[in-house]
């Protein structure tokens, strides 16, 4: 009995000597490789600020009233940022849709002239951001960035030249917005005493789950078309990086466009889209990328308030990155009424 | 009336004092009109013996007459009598199938090949012909649906015929149609129409999508498909291709198979929202392109600057007309406080004066409800309305015995909330509510699931457009009321469906613009 | 009465309804084709008959003109005397006295168009004295015109003056008023003047005088009749209507009394209320009662003209 305490003794005295030499040599590790990571990698300068990204509601940056994030993280070697970005949730898309109900009627009430002048403040606006935005772009991640991959060494000179086509489509809208009335409208010289006319009118709050890729452009083409008519918009990006989409948010923070008009939303769309098609306040649902069988049932649900529902495949994906695609009348006419008033004419 | 000179100004203040007084008291006061028969009108009942309705109409198939695979028949009446007036045939999913497989058919070897002048010259053929059997189509269309004669004589028939003509021109056109953009035709359109306007409906379907290009297979209503079957065989003497034109008859069964076909490239529906949305969600995730009209729940508004008179004709034109069988009825009138007695009390007489009865008679302003199924469904409704605390008036005019029969009535003290006010009714019932301010007004008419149509009654031109660009609807009549033309786009917004007909854009339904 | 004094107070008159045009003819356009036949065209055509102010107002009259028109109205038709009277003839006051002679003992009245017919353009004093002198010569109901040119210049009040003088000066009969509805330019102010007439005392209110056209159309009359309406549902009276000139056939005439009959009821299907002047519409209804007596279409010369 003795002999075998002894024995253990001299073990437990052995292994924490063994411990202490051990730290030692960690901390030692340790030192040698901080040192080494700061000569080689730092310089003493100042402790950068990040930002936190939100998504932009009623013309405010919010966090996801569900308090849910999640991560985002380009590749390693150009973007060390690591972002939560919010989760939005079934309560955010029903926030957005009602502030996009309630700034609508004004929003449609103004002038197409300065509906037009705002987009083109917009693009104002994206000019002076252009390499923020570029730059964005180019860390995005291959999650956010389809077929990124394929193009690696091109990520800059695509990414500024997504950037340019991007504010060329806005100016391109911005002067649509005045001319819908003049290629829509019309006089029907109907067979009696009585003028009558139609009209394009806004249809009211169109939800939109906006293409993943390309990731910028595919949110501003889906996007401004929708809104030159008089529309709100509440927007789905449902990619795994939409650290653009939220730069392009903070354009339209700072482009005269009044709040609730453009509202966008990250998360999944499979746990978002349901509700923004069943939601009887949205009208109109334009629906990008291949949603498979998550966009057949946004428009069986959209059906239960005869949703005017506007499905882009593959075709309209890759017209949208070229530069005079995803334009003219026919991404705005989906989303347009036309009105019919009848008067007589008599003494 | 005057005894002795006076100023001018006393005598006025005299008699408005007057007039004011009895304002006051004309509640209990009324001196009466009296609408009674010291000369009343002689039965003028339609010709019917210039033609004859067949015992049997087969499914329009192929430019065939065939017999449904199916072997099953159906009957439709008159609702006016009740009496049959012919058997047709029920297409089942084989029939639908072989009409759709016509139509395909047709339309690559035959009708997206022909010039689009040559199309055109089969429209304008087809409405020259309309008018040509004009009027044993209106006495079809009454005896079949119920509507008065004068209404199927001078509405359904000159707008059906109008609506072929208008696009008829376009068929050669429509290179001008979209800003210089390429179009092209669908394909195959099925076209499910109801029985409210049987023709007018089936012109409006088929011509634009024959002008467009494509080639049609038409279901008619169960209850009223005779013109739609004579219409057939009018496009079989016009000589169109085999194929062009199918007409399928039957239900719902029938509409379904139809709207289902793999091999239908468009769906036109016009009908109620309830099968509306079910036609939705069943071409969901499908390359189908859609359009619908839907039901309604029209506001029409009058101003206290309103011509009132004229107005009473707008309101009684606007939920009687067609026994307020028209999805763009105007069946909640929206009247300012102000003049609602006095507008009512116009209303009242005017509906004296409404003939309801047989609807071949050339003086019948209401006819029958178009069936037993409808006139249920109203009932219910105006008890609903009774139930709800809504005061009730309806025309006392004898009734006939035989068919479907409900007198033109107005409800007043209407609650925004009560069924009456909400829900679409489809027959001769209108839900009185009143309004202080324009405001409110708009308040009210746009505070409805339905936007198909409104009207506006007011002198004020400006206030007019003012309504007009804030109502949300698809028409907005003002100072006037369920007014139609092929040149002028028809449909709805919000639930009352998409898309137009009539008018260039109308064209869009049935066109791919490339 | 003859002029309004500087401290008269501004005359207010109760606002009158605006009219849309388009409606009001759509409707009447509408009410023509109601199908009227056999038993109900029949007695449609024997109560125009009945509602027929026979009328003569030409420089060339003479008494036996008049007395001829007289004995046309006491017997439209000799063959059948269940047929008429007519309800008044309708003369320039110089003829009164000979039309009165002419028709006593019947039922048939007399009227006269006073107040300088048909222009109306004279001073009130001459337009008073022509009032006065036709009912001392025995006329039962006055046709005055009003002065459109008063109306057009905004003048309504001097209008308004005018009315109730010349229904002071006719005492006991009946004043019918002539808008000359083709001169007022539009039915607003066809309505206004209606309005102004029934305010200031008319017993009917009349289109026109038949010396200028358009004359009595159906979509104004329907206007009037609306007007007509309005004053009873406010004041319980009941105002006559006239249509004159421009009436000239038996389906015209049937039209008119279908609007009558869905614009102010039974009431109104009477010669107490309603009247039609006429020249050449008599003998045209009295042909087509004879087409419904007989089954066979009638000439012209079957009929007497005057």
């Amino acid at each position: 009995m003795a002999r075998s305490k002894v024995v253990k003794k001299v073990a437990k005295q052995a292994e924490a000597k063994l411990k202490q030499a051990d730290a030692a040599f960690v901390r030692v590790k340790v030192a040698a490789e901080v040192e080494q990571s700061l000569s080689t990698s730092r310089t003493i300068e100042r402790v950068t600020v990040n930002k936190a990204y939100k998504m932009y509601i009623g013309g405010a940056f919010v966090r996801s009233e569900s308090g849910r994030s999640f991560r985002v993280k380009g590749p390693k070697s150009t973007d060390p940022e690591v972002v939560n970005m919010p989760r939005g949730s079934r309560k955010d898309i029903r926030d957005a849709v009602l502030v996009a109900k309630n700034a609508q009627a004004s929003w449609a009430a103004r002038t197409p002239f300065n509906r037009g002048q705002i987009l083109y403040r917009l693009a104002e606006m994206m000019e002076s951001r252009r390499s923020e935005l570029a730059m964005s772009l180019g860390r995005e991640g291959r999650e956010g960035r389809e077929g990124r991959e394929g193009r690696e060494g091109q990520g800059a000179a695509d990414a500024a030249r997504e950037v340019q086509v991007a504010i060329d489509r806005c100016v391109y809208y911005s002067g649509m917005c005045d001319k819908l009335s003049a290629l829509l409208a019309s006089h029907n010289p109907v067979s009696g005493p009585h003028f009558g006319f139609t009209l394009p009118e806004s249809l009211g709050v169109v939800g939109i789950v906006s293409p993943t890729s390309p990731s910028l452009l595919g949110l501003v083409s889906a996007v401004v078309p929708v809104i030159t008519g008089g529309n709100t918009v509440v927007a789905i990006v449902a990619s795994g990086d939409p650290r653009t989409a939220a730069i392009w948010t903070e354009c339209l923070a700072t482009s005269d466009l009044p709040g609730g008009v453009v509202n966008v939303i990250y998360g999944q769309a499979d746990e978002l889209l349901p509700h923004m098609a069943k939601h009887r306040e949205v009208s109109g649902l334009s629906l990008w990328g291949d949603l498979g069988a998550l966009g057949v049932q946004a428009e069986i649900d959209g059906a239960d308030s005869v949703k005017r529902v506007r499905r882009y495949g593959d075709a309209d994906r890759s017209l949208i990155a070229t530069e005079d695609g995803a334009r003219g009348l026919g991404y705005v006419e989906p989303f347009l009424e036309f009105k019919t008033v009848w008067h007589p004419m008599g003494m | 009336m005057l005894t002795k000179p006076q100023t001018t100004s006393q005598r006025i203040d005299g008699r408005m004092g007057k007039l004011s007084k009895i304002e006051k008291k004309r509640e209990h006061e009324k001196p009466a009109i009296v609408f009674g028969n010291q000369w009343d009108y002689a039965p003028a009942p339609e010709a019917t013996d210039f033609f004859k309705i067949g015992k049997r109409y087969e499914l329009f198939i192929g430019g065939k007459w065939q017999k449904p695979r199916s072997k099953s028949y159906f009957t439709t009446i008159s609702p006016s009598s009740e009496a049959v007036l012919a058997e047709i045939a029920e297409a089942d999913d084989s029939d639908v199938d072989a009409a759709v497989m016509a139509a395909r058919h047709a339309y690559d070897r035959y009708w997206s090949r022909l010039l689009p002048s040559d199309r055109s010259k089969y429209l304008f053929r087809i409405a020259r012909a309309l008018q040509e059997k004009a009027r044993q189509f209106a006495v079809v269309e009454s005896m079949d649906g119920g509507k008065p004669i004068k209404e199927s004589r001078d509405v359904d028939l000159p707008l059906a015929i109008a609506h072929f003509f208008y696009h008829a021109g376009w068929a050669d056109k429509l290179d001008l149609a979209f800003q210089g953009r390429a179009v092209r035709p669908l394909g195959v359109a099925a076209q499910i129409i109801p029985w409210n306007f049987p023709l007018l409906m089936a012109a409006w379907k088929i011509a634009p999508a024959l002008a467009c290009g494509n080639t049609v297979v038409l279901k008619p209503a169960e209850t009223t498909p005779l013109t739609a079957l004579m219409l057939a065989e009018l496009i079989e003497e016009c000589d169109l291709p085999p194929g062009v034109v199918n007409i399928v008859t039957g239900a719902g069964k029938t509409g379904a198979a139809l709207v289902n076909h793999p091999d239908v490239n468009k769906v036109a529906f016009t009908g109620s929202t309830e099968v509306g949305k079910r036609i939705q969600r069943a071409v969901a995730g499908t390359s189908k392109r859609l359009t619908l009209e839907l039901g309604g729940k029209a506001a029409n508004i009058v101003f206290a600057d309103a011509p009132l008179d004229q107005a009473v004709e707008g309101i009684i034109g606007g939920i009687f007309f067609n026994q307020g069988h028209v999805c763009c009825a105007g069946s909640r009138l929206l009247v300012e406080e102000s003049i609602a007695p006095l507008l009512l009390r116009k209303l009242r007489d005017r509906m004296a004066t409404l003939r309801v009865g047989d609807p071949l008679d050339k003086n019948t302003d209401v006819g029958a409800i178009n069936s037993q199924m409808q006139l249920d469904k109203i009932r219910e409704l105006v008890a609903a309305g009774e139930r709800e605390g809504a005061e009730r008036f309806s025309v006392s005019c004898p009734l006939p015995k035989k068919g479907f029969w409900f007198p033109p009535t107005v409800f007043t003290n209407v609650s925004l909330s009560s069924r009456i006010a909400r829900e679409e009714i489809f027959g001769p019932v209108l839900s009185t509510l009143t309004f202080r301010t324009p405001d409110e007004a708009i308040e009210k008419a746009n505070n409805s699931v339905y936007g198909l149509s409104a009207g506006v009654w007011t002198d004020k031109g400006s206030k007019i457009f003012h309504m007009a660009s804030k109502l949300r609807a698809g028409v907005v009549w003002a100072n006037t009321f369920n007014k139609f033309d092929p040149t002028s786009p028809f449909g709805g917004y919000k639930e009352s469906g998409f898309g137009r007909e009539g008018g260039r854009q109308g064209l869009s339904a049935y066109v791919e613009v490339v | 009465m003859s002029s309004r004094g500087a401290d008269r107070a501004p005359l207010i008159l109760p606002p009158s309804p605006t009219v849309d045009a388009v409606a009001l003819e759509e409707r009447a356009a509408a009410l023509a084709k109601r199908s009227i036949k056999k038993a109900t065209k029949i007695a449609g055509l024997r109560l125009a008959i009945r509602m027929m102010d026979l009328t003569t107002l030409e420089g060339k009259d003479t008494p036996g003109k008049v007395r001829a028109l007289c004995s046309k109205a006491m017997r439209p038709l000799d063959s059948d005397p269940t047929i008429g009277p007519c309800a008044a003839i309708c003369v320039y006051p110089n003829f009164v006295s000979v039309a009165k002679a002419a028709l006593a003992g019947s039922q048939v009245l007399v009227a006269s168009v006073a107040t300088a017919f048909p222009s109306g353009q004279s001073p009130l004093s001459i337009k008073l004295d022509d009032v006065r002198r036709a009912v001392e010569f025995g006329a039962d109901e006055i046709d005055m015109v009003i002065d459109r040119g008063a109306m057009l210049a905004g003048e309504t009040a001097k209008v308004f003056d005018e009315i109730a003088a010349t229904k002071e000066a006719c005492g006991q009969a009946h004043l019918k008023v002539i808008l000359e509805t083709g001169e007022l330019g539009s039915y607003d102010v066809i309505r206004r003047a209606s309005d102004l007439a029934m305010l200031a005392g008319a017993d009917f209110i009349k289109t026109s005088t038949g010396k200028i056209q358009p004359a009595a159309t159906p979509p104004v009359t329907l206007l009037m009749l609306e007007a007509i309406r309005d004053y009873y549902y406010a004041t319980g009276r009941k105002i006559g209507m006239k249509p004159a000139g421009g009436v000239r056939t038996a389906k015209q005439a049937l039209h008119y009394l279908v609007i009558v009959k869905e614009t102010l009821g039974d009431d109104w299907l009477a010669p107490s209320l309603f009247r039609f002047g006429a020249s050449a519409l008599l003998n045209d209804v009295l042909m087509q009662l004879e087409k419904e007596r007989t089954g066979a279409y009638q000439a012209s010369d079957d009929f007497s003209k005057d």
